[in-house]
Parts: structure tokens; C-alpha cells; sequence
């Protein structure tokens, strides 16, 4: 064990704040998905995959970046909001096991049909921001750009769910489904909409994290159970409960990773997950039900 | 279906006959037939001991981490203390029903259920993998382990037996018989009927005097105990246990996918489950190897098709056949003995 | 206005209204009386689409209503003010009357709407920050039907006003219903309150079991004998 509260260590710190920005931009649509239809998409993490996958082949195809993630992001809206008409829909009526199963289907299938697609290699996109230095630490730029695309999009997501008409309507369609017929609100086309965003973020965090990782089919086994976790831990549908919990998360990973192998940082911060959600279920920021 | 029916006897005479008629008929690929059986005898015991926690609404995504407890616990004693898995497999055991009572006992008492639950025991299973890789130096982390094999790979003391195929088969087949009677003694226990009042309505439940969660903790330790075993065993049988193979999300997916396939309210359930993976799983891999054609297409890409398969059959299960294969059929035999047609979904009470 | 012929309706294969006829005319004030399980909550649910219909004929100005989804039934002027408030809890009082303007055609009135109702009710002026979960049941009530105000109704429902609320505050309910009644609401009012029901009611439909019994002006129904036993307690 090589630790020492020397200059790798803040660089580990601060790496972590960094990579807290993603996992909390990622936590944000399954976040909203499930604070608002009450579902589980277990396969989040594989939206995010096809994300990037898009993404990777719309810029070898001579696709300017930009334009690539914005294609994307519309990719993964699409994914959305078929998962919910086709997946969702018909077991909205079940056990919300058997919602969480069905995702967990769609996981499966995902991340086949891309390994058949797409072949195990791992893929980059070969785009190289750079990185830069702050005394003796050196931060890389895209880590830097994800983090703060990912606390912008965290800001436009509360402005439009605040301040327009289908926000608030997603807002009051988790409060209270029954009556939205009665505001003249199809709850069926809210929970579409809701769907697109919540996947349309998938395709924003793919845009970023194509930046910094390779692509392969299986990716979504790394982050996906984290950001789940993070999820619960800050709370349901709590969106800053869910940035101090992608913080408190990514703390640990950074720490284990720089102190110890980086599975001890993961088996660490899944640990503090089981013990804080066994001391208090509802998450540390989330209203007792 | 009492076991000691006559139409059971007989059938478990047949099951005794199994590896002489395969012998007969299939005389050059005994071992393969036999191996295929194994593993289903195998999975069903392993899917059997989950679907003891799932029929009552604990839909755990964890159980993997009880395989892996098991299976690891098993191996690690023999390979690096040299203790005979006749006593490491209990040791195992233990270790495996002490983590399911202590995240079960928070758990149950603070009345986390459904998909909370399920994201608890996934933490607990990535947990449990993640410690088995990064604990490499013993466990050769993500490329598995071996138990040493003792002599020609047949000991008592060391409790390998793989090479002989049939005594292969006989353990597994005990195995799966026991399974099948700890499950149908939990059904008629007065245990299930505490346990499925709690899992329709717990306060109800606790008001006539049922202890909701030492019930729970009681099913918690049976489901985590068996799985253990069924990891151990099977360990012992493949003379390999990788993380990936035996523990982690795969393998809890799996598990789930295979009583809901096959039924989870029904003791034979997660046995067709199983039949039903393993032979797709087989199916497809012999079609795959068997047409050029196919090969010529897919390529490597072949090697997903049966999780292609799998994942698409998991959704429609779920949205067509909630109750498995089994379970449907038994419930449409049923409504037709009635005679009468399956009441629509659920009323909306009336209100005042 | 509002015409139902022969409705029947019901919850699985249990039915709770019976062949129902009734009608509302414009400027009206219209109660429905009965005892609980008589079927009055689900005759308003049924109007305002929340319960399908199985049989029967409903207009609303000639719009048949069953025709159409549920959520396009408030683009027929008909606003319905749920039992028990059912207002959202965690948005505030003005974000309520915001999803009461949900309907286009209301949101490009938004803001006028938004004065006319608060000049109705300054208490909810005053309380237009708070989260509508934390008011008391009265401030609640006129929240509620604040808010079915806010798509400039036609019609408006009224599903047991003063249910779990205080004498105090039922009285007060009930000035609100003179209230909008004196602005031009037609007004359909369910109620277990007889007494204070057809104070304010010009006419009043009684359902029993699921059927209508009687019907005629509130003066009628106050002066007849079976309502005055069975239901004021005379």
C-alpha cells in the first residue's frame, strides 16, 4: 500500500470531484426516470454504451464531434423512449420487480447484440484534449470539460423542470399520476417525454465519456451497479442528493484506486453503499415514505 | 406432487437408470450427455435454493454472491490450509448464511422490499466479486481458480470426483432431490404461510402474531445456504471457479431468468428453468459449430447469440408469461378444470 | 350543458351506477346527495373520465364525452376539483395553479388567469410560495378549486368539498361555492352534507345504491320526508 497524504493524493481528490461530475450527470437521468415513473432501467448503463458506440461510428464516418454527440444524444432519446412504449409500458401494471427484470433483459440483449454488432475490441475515438498542469498535478482537459458540461446540464435540467409547463408536469405526474387527466395532461405522453430526457442524458454522458474511455460492449458492467448506488444513496429523484453521493462515491474509488488496486476503491465504496442504505433506506438525502 | 406418490418413485427409478441408458444409446458421447445432465441437476439445485427467498416477493439480484461464497470458501480452504472440503464446505456455508443475516436482518427490520431490495443484494453480489478479484494473490482474480487436484482427480477425502462421470451424476442427483424436498417442506411448512401473508401484507401479517422478519431471516439463511452448497458442489465438479462464472451479476441475472422462465411458484420450476438455459445455451452452440453458414455470418459474434436469445426471451417472458413456462401451463390446466374463465386484473375498490 | 342518459358504470364486475339520467343546465347550481358507497364519487369520476362508462350516453354541449380520452375532457369546459383536494404536495401553490393552466389554449392566459384568481382568494396570494402539502384543509380546498378555475371552465365539478374538514371550515367551503357560483360557474356539487348542500343547490339529484331516487329543486328535497329522516336527521 503506497499512501501518503502527498501531492498524488489531492490529485486523486481532485480527479474524483472530476469523475463525480460524470457519475452525477449519469445518476441524473435514471434519477429522473425512476423518481418520476417509478421504474428501474437497469440497462441505463448500456443507453450509454449505444451512446457511444453511435457516436464512435458517426465520427469515423467523417461526422464533426459536436454534430456526432448531438447525434448521439438523439439516438439515445430514441432508445428511450422505445424502451418505455415497448419494455415499460407493458409491465407498468406489474411488480416493480418484474419492471427491474425486464430491464435486466434488455441489459442482456444490448449488450449481445453490440458484442455481435460490434465485436469485443476495444474501440477510441482518438481524440486527444490534452491535459493540463497545476504544481506538480496534471489534470486531463476532457475530464475537466465533462465536469462541467455535466453541472450544466444538471442546471438546465432544474431550470426546465422548474420553470415551463411539461416540467412541471413531469414533477407533478410523480406526486400524484391519477389526477393528471384532470389538468388536461396525457400522463402516457409525460411519461415519453420523460423517458427521451432521461435517456437523451445517457447520450450527453456518452458524449463525454467517449472522450475519456474506450468503448466495448460490455462497459456498462462498470458503471452501471455504481450508478445505481449513487442513485439511492443520495435520495430518489433528489438531484443535489444525488451530486454529494456521486461525490462521496467517486471519493472512494479515487482514493482506493490511487492507495490500493482499483477494485478495493469499488468494493469499498459498495460496501458504504449496503451500510448507509441499511442505516437509513431512504438514501441520506431522500424523504422517509 | 407428493414424492412418494407412485407416478415420483418411478420417476426417480428412471432418473437412477439415466446414466446406463445413455451408456446404451449414445455410447461414444457418454461424457458429454452425462456433463450436460450434471450441470442442469446442478443449476436447478442452485436455482431452487433462490427461488426459495423469490416466491415469496424477495427477488434478491445477489444470490451469486452466496455461489461465490461458497465456491471460493470451498477451494481457498483446500488450496491454501489443506482443509478437506468436508469440512470446508460447511465453513463456506456459514460464511455465506452469516452475510445473508446480517444485510438480511437491517434489511427486513427497516422493511426494504422490491426494487430496493434487488438493488441491495446487486451492491452485495458486485461486492462480494469485486473482493474475489481484488483478492488475486489467492483467488487468481479475474481469471479463476483451480482447487488442487488430489491424486487422479478421484478422492473422498478431497471430495473430487469429476472424472467419474456417473458418480458425477449420482451426487448431482442427490443434490437435486434434496433441493426439491427442502422445497416442499417449506411449502407445507406453517413457515410459507407466514411468509406469503407477509409478502401481500406485512403489518397484516405481524397483527396475527407472525414475526415477519425472523421468517424472512429463516428463508434468507435456507436460500443463502443451499446456493452455497450448489456453488461448492458445482466448483468441486468443474475443478474451475472463476468470478465471472460462479459469483457477480451474470450469474445472479442468470439465476432470476431461470425460475422466471421455468415458474417460480411451482417445486419443478426452476428445474425446467434450468433445462430450458442449458439446452438453449447447448442448442444454439452445437447449431452455431454445425452450419458454415451461420459460422460464415457470425463469426466471433457467435458467441452472443445465445445472451442475444436469452435477453429478448427474459422481456417477453415478463410481459407475456409472468408465471414461467411451467407456471402458466399448470394455471391454464387448472382454469380448465374449473371451467370457468381467469377473473380480468385486479378490481378498483369502490369508493364511497 | 352536461346531459347523461342511462350511464351505467362500475369497477370490475361490480357495478355501481345504474342507468343515471340527470342533466346540468348553465348558471346552475346542481347537487348530487346520498349516502357513502351510494355511487356519487364515481358518478363524477365517470363525467371527468377518470372511470370508463359501460353504457349510456354523456354531452358536454353536444361534445359526447365518451367518445373522448380523459385527458381531453377539461378542453370541454369541464373541470373537476377531486375528494379529498388531491393537490400535488410538493409543488407550490402557484405551481398547482400552474398545472390547472396546463391545456394550451389556458396557458396563454396564464397570467390574467393567475391575477383573477388570486383577486377570488388573497389567501392564496399570500401563499403562493408555500408547498401545497403543508396548508390546512380549508386553505387546500381553495387551492383546489383555485385551480380547476385556472382553465376558465365551463362546468365545474365539485367532489365532496367538505369532507374531513372542520365545521369551522366547511362553512367557509361553502361561502367559496357561493362565491364562484355569483362569478358564472355552472357548478355540480357531490356532497354528504345535505343540509348545507341544498342551501346553496337550485336543483339536487338523490342517488341511492347507485340509482337516482329522487330529483327536483333543493326545496323540494328539503321538504320531503324520506331525505329529511334518512339523511338531516329529522
Amino acid at each position: 500500500m503506497d499512501c501518503h497524504l502527498d501531492v498524488f493524493f489531492l490529485e486523486a481528490l481532485i480527479n474524483g470531484l472530476l469523475l463525480a461530475g460524470l457519475l452525477a450527470l449519469l445518476a441524473l437521468g435514471l434519477n429522473l426516470v425512476f423518481g418520476v415513473i417509478d421504474v428501474v432501467w437497469i440497462c441505463y448503463a448500456e443507453l450509454v454504451m449505444v451512446g457511444m458506440y453511435g457516436i464512435f461510428y458517426a465520427h469515423k464516418a467523417g461526422v464533426p464531434f459536436v454534430l456526432a454527440a448531438v447525434i448521439g444524444i438523439a439516438l439515445c432519446a430514441a432508445a428511450g423512449v422505445l424502451l418505455h412504449m415497448l419494455v415499460i409500458r407493458p409491465v407498468l401494471d406489474q411488480a416493480p420487480i418484474n419492471q427491474l427484470l425486464v430491464t435486466g433483459g434488455v441489459l442482456i440483449f444490448l449488450q449481445a447484440a453490440a458484442t455481435m454488432a460490434f465485436g469485443i475490441e476495444f474501440k477510441n475515438l482518438g481524440i486527444r484534449l490534452g491535459s493540463v498542469g497545476i504544481a506538480d498535478m496534471s489534470f486531463s482537459w476532457s475530464r475537466i470539460l465533462a465536469f462541467g458540461i455535466a453541472l450544466a446540464a444538471m442546471l438546465a435540467l432544474w431550470i426546465f423542470l422548474t420553470r415551463t409547463y411539461t416540467g412541471t408536469a413531469i414533477r407533478a405526474i410523480a406526486q400524484d399520476r391519477q389526477i393528471m387527466p384532470l389538468m388536461g395532461a396525457d400522463a402516457r405522453r409525460i411519461y415519453v417525454v420523460t423517458s427521451a430526457i432521461g435517456a437523451g442524458l445517457a447520450g450527453l454522458a456518452a458524449s463525454l465519456m467517449v472522450l475519456q474511455y474506450d468503448i466495448y460492449p460490455q462497459i456498462g458492467l462498470q458503471f452501471g451497479p455504481l450508478i445505481f448506488m449513487i442513485c439511492v444513496l443520495g435520495g430518489l429523484g433528489n438531484m443535489i442528493g444525488g451530486f454529494i453521493a456521486a461525490f462521496i462515491i467517486s471519493q472512494f474509488i479515487a482514493v482506493g484506486s490511487s492507495c490500493f488496486h482499483t477494485e478495493w476503491g469499488y468494493a469499498v465504496a459498495f460496501l458504504f453503499f449496503m451500510v448507509a442504505v441499511l442505516i437509513r433506506p431512504q438514501g441520506l438525502f431522500g424523504a422517509k415514505s | 406432487m407428493k414424492l412418494t406418490s407412485p407416478a415420483s418413485i418411478a420417476a426417480f427409478g428412471g432418473l437412477l437408470l439415466v446414466p446406463a441408458l445413455i451408456r446404451i444409446v449414445f455410447p461414444d458421447s457418454e461424457k458429454y450427455y452425462l456433463h450436460l445432465l450434471i450441470q442442469i441437476l446442478l443449476w436447478s439445485f442452485i436455482y431452487t435454493g433462490w427461488s426459495l427467498m423469490g416466491r415469496f416477493g424477495l427477488t434478491s439480484l445477489g444470490h451469486g454472491a452466496f455461489t461465490g461464497i461458497g465456491a471460493y470458501g470451498c477451494v481457498l480452504f483446500w488450496n491454501f490450509a489443506g482443509l478437506s472440503p468436508w469440512l470446508g464446505i460447511p465453513v463456506s456455508i456459514a460464511v455465506a448464511v452469516a452475510v445473508s443475516l446480517l444485510i438480511g436482518y437491517p434489511c427486513f427490520r427497516l422493511r426494504i422490499a422490491g426494487h430496493y431490495f434487488a438493488l441491495l443484494t446487486l451492491a452485495l453480489t458486485e461486492f462480494v466479486r469485486l473482493c474475489i478479484v481484488g483478492l488475486r494473490d489467492y483467488t487468481g482474480g479475474s481469471l479463476g481458480t483451480q482447487p488442487k487436484r488430489a491424486a487422479d482427480g478421484i478422492s473422498f477425502y478431497a471430495l473430487q470426483f469429476e472424472p467419474d462421470r456417473w458418480l458425477s451424476y449420482y451426487i448431482a442427483l442427490a443434490l437435486w432431490v434434496f433441493g426439491l424436498w427442502v422445497w416442499l417442506r417449506v411449502d407445507r411448512s406453517m413457515d410459507r404461510y407466514a411468509l406469503d401473508a407477509a409478502s401481500q401484507d406485512e403489518d397484516a401479517a405481524a397483527s396475527v402474531g407472525v414475526n415477519v422478519t425472523r421468517e424472512k431471516l429463516k428463508i434468507t439463511a435456507l436460500s443463502a445456504g443451499l446456493c452455497a452448497l450448489g456453488g461448492a458442489i458445482y466448483g468441486q465438479y468443474q475443478m474451475y471457479i472463476g468470478p465471472d462464472t460462479i459469483a457477480g451479476l451474470g450469474v445472479s441475472l442468470n439465476m432470476v431468468f431461470a425460475v422466471i422462465a421455468g415458474g417460480l411458484w411451482v417445486p419443478l420450476g426452476p428445474t425446467v428453468g434450468a433445462i430450458f438455459t442449458q439446452v438453449l445455451t447447448e442448442g444454439l452452440r452445437v447449431a452455431i459449430q454445425g452450419s458454415a453458414t451461420l459460422k460464415a455470418t457470425l463469426g466471433s459474434a457467435a458467441l452472443a447469440l445465445d445472451q442475444l436469445i436469452y435477453g429478448l426471451l427474459l422481456i417477453l417472458f415478463i410481459i407475456y408469461m409472468p408465471k414461467g413456462i411451467l407456471g402458466t401451463l399448470m394455471e391454464r390446466r387448472a382454469r380448465k378444470k374449473a371451467g370457468k374463465p381467469a377473473a380480468p386484473g385486479s378490481a378498483e375498490p369502490a369508493p364511497g | 350543458m352536461l346531459v347523461l342518459e342511462n350511464i351505467d358504470a362500475g369497477y370490475g364486475g361490480f357495478q355501481a351506477l345504474f342507468g343515471i339520467s340527470m342533466r346540468v343546465e348553465p348558471g346552475e347550481v346542481v347537487g348530487v346527495i346520498g349516502a357513502n358507497g351510494a355511487g356519487k364519487t364515481t358518478l363524477l369520476r365517470v363525467i371527468s373520465g377518470m372511470l370508463s362508462a359501460t353504457a349510456g350516453s354523456m354531452t358536454m354541449e353536444g361534445t359526447d364525452l365518451r367518445r373522448i380520452e380523459a385527458h381531453q375532457i377539461l378542453a370541454t369546459g369541464i373541470a373537476h376539483v377531486p375528494e379529498s383536494r388531491r393537490l400535488f404536495p410538493r409543488l407550490t401553490v402557484e405551481e398547482n395553479l400552474r398545472m390547472g393552466a396546463y391545456l394550451p389554449a389556458a396557458r396563454a392566459h396564464f397570467a390574467e388567469r393567475l391575477e383573477y384568481v388570486y383577486g377570488l382568494f388573497p389567501r392564496l396570494k399570500e401563499r403562493r410560495s408555500q408547498l401545497a402539502g403543508t396548508m390546512s384543509g380549508g386553505e387546500q380546498q381553495m387551492c383546489a378549486i383555485a385551480r380547476a378555475l385556472m382553465s376558465r371552465p365551463r362546468l365545474v365539478l365539485l367532489d365532496e368539498p367538505s369532507m374531513g374538514l372542520a365545521p369551522v371550515i366547511v362553512a367557509q367551503v361553502f361561502d367559496l361555492v357561493r362565491r364562484i357560483r355569483s362569478e358564472g360557474y355552472t357548478v355540480l356539487i357531490v356532497e354528504q352534507n345535505v343540509r348545507q348542500v341544498l342551501k346553496v343547490a337550485d336543483r339536487a339529484y338523490l342517488l341511492e345504491v347507485g340509482r337516482i331516487q329522487m330529483s327536483g329543486t333543493s326545496e323540494e328535497l328539503a321538504a320531503s320526508d324520506d331525505v329529511r329522516r334518512a339523511y338531516m336527521g329529522l
